[in-house]
């Protein structure tokens, strides 16, 4: 599974890329979270806002810091 | 998107603001109220107003447009006409409708001149503005 935080490092971005890290540990599912920044690729995804959290390709979340329960939901925990 | 703190853009991406984020979508369809709805979403992302959005992503089920528009805080949907064709594209992807406009209703009659009236924009603009009141 691979996860992608998508966000320029702006302080909701960061809160965002934690939460996922949190869960991903605590949920023992087998990711690898990246950190999108580039301007270029966030807008590949056509996302209209940031941060924005991206599993194995599917946009799960735009322009809010998710819960992590939410996070967990979407790791099928 | 309340706390939403960047949008996608080269112009905005290295800063974080929650300004302008209403996002503004059109039918942008063959007539006269559809470019009008076009040309109105334009205008208003130009005046900072909102972002103007990509319809045919929402259209197309494509997940970053889909969760975009369910997302985001305010929202601006404009229909040229009754048919509702962006009306139509929300029901179908499962995006609950919100801030929807329907041109024609608002007394501008639908044809196939495409020479845009100033005194409609302006007319349409206002009522975009008054339809993304209350939402939050």
């Amino acid at each position: 599974m691979v996860i992608k935080v998508l966000g320029p490092g702006c302080p909701k971005c960061r809160q965002t890329e934690e939460v996922v890290r949190q869960a991903v540990s605590e949920s023992g599912v087998l990711a690898q979270v990246e950190n999108v920044s580039g301007v270029m690729e966030i807008s590949s995804y056509g996302v209209f806002g940031t941060p924005a959290v991206v599993i194995d390709g599917q946009v799960k979340s735009v322009g809010k810091v998710p819960g992590k329960k939410d996070v967990l939901t979407w790791l099928g925990k | 998107m309340s706390d939403s703190c960047c949008a996608t853009t080269s112009k905005t991406a290295d800063r974080c603001s929650a300004e302008g984020n209403v996002m503004l979508l059109a039918c942008s369809g063959g007539s006269n109220v559809g470019q009008l709805a076009n040309q109105v979403c334009v205008e208003l992302t130009q005046e900072g107003f909102g972002k103007m959005y990509c319809l045919a992503g929402i259209g197309g089920e494509l997940s970053g447009f889909v969760r975009s528009a369910q997302d985001v805080t305010q929202v601006v949907v404009l229909d040229g006409c009754e048919v509702g064709c962006a009306k139509a594209i929300f029901q179908k992807a499962g995006v609950p409708l919100r801030g929807h406009l329907v041109l024609t209703e608002l007394g501008i009659a639908k044809n196939k001149d495409f020479n845009l009236k100033r005194d409609e924009l302006d007319k349409v603009k206002t009522a975009a503005r008054q339809a993304s009141r209350g939402q939050s």
